[in-house]
């Protein structure tokens, strides 16, 4: 069976995982409230959308 | 080869997916609006909205139809006959003036646990009758403008055929629109 010959160096393995990031995350301001909240999705805060309430607060 | 359908598919296997399908839209007409995920959702809508326009027939066919795609069967311990029943008898008369599009669906954000984007999926409110004038307004308006347009197209040709060659381009486009704004008011008052 096919096998690694070496061992992976931690720097080599930290070079690899350096790449791993959190993208930012998009935010709105909520039309209502002005909270920030996610784009087309329901205002948590105010449980508005689209000037709907939707969601009881 | 069949090509899958699109979008995602849901549960284990086909008859999985058909019964997660059932299962949700008897949510949906029992209680008008469930929270579920974004997928099941998106998914739902097509599986729901007919079945509205079926009711709408409200035949003995089209109940029985309706019925096996709900999968409702009498148990012991549930009857499809109230669904079935809420279904006929007050979702369709209520969707009477609208032509599809019953169903509505709200974004919420990502689930706590899984991240699964979850989503509310409501039936709609009936249009108002100021609502379904406006509509009607609209469509007559889209009609008239179609019919002159129509009009203006087939009237220059006979026209500008003889003349074709003195008239440019430019000029029979310019009397096409002025035809056109001049018959559009018309219609309206008619």
């Amino acid at each position: 069976m096919a096998v690694p010959k070496r061992k992976k160096s931690r720097s080599r393995t930290r070079s690899r995982r350096a790449q791993w990031k959190a993208a930012p995350l998009t935010l709105v301001a909520c039309d209502r409230c002005q909270e920030t909240k996610r784009p087309h999705t329901v205002c948590q805060n105010c449980g508005t959308y689209d000037k709907r309430q939707v969601l009881a607060v | 080869m069949p090509a899958p359908k699109k979008g995602p598919r849901l549960g284990g296997n086909g008859t999985h997916q058909k019964h997660i399908l059932a299962n949700l839209a008897k949510s949906l007409i029992e209680h008008e609006r469930i929270t579920t995920t974004e997928a099941k959702a998106r998914q739902l809508r097509p599986f729901v909205e007919p079945l509205i326009t079926k009711a709408k027939k409200g035949d003995l066919h089209a109940r029985r139809q309706v019925a096996a795609t709900l999968e409702l069967r009498n148990t012991p311990f549930y009857s499809g006959r109230d669904t079935l029943f809420k279904l006929f008898e007050e979702i369709a008369p209520r969707y009477a003036a609208r032509p599809g599009g019953y169903t509505r669906i709200v974004k919420l954000g990502p689930r706590r646990g899984d991240n699964a984007p979850m989503a509310i999926i409501e039936l709609v409110e009936p249009l108002t009758v100021a609502q379904e004038a406006t509509r009607e307004a609209e469509a007559a308006t889209k009609r008239a403008v179609k019919e002159n347009e129509a009009k203006a197209e087939a009237a220059p040709a006979e026209d500008a055929a003889p003349v074709a060659d003195e008239v440019t381009e430019t000029e029979v486009a310019d009397e096409v629109e002025d035809k056109v704004e001049d018959a559009a008011p018309k219609s309206d008052e008619a």
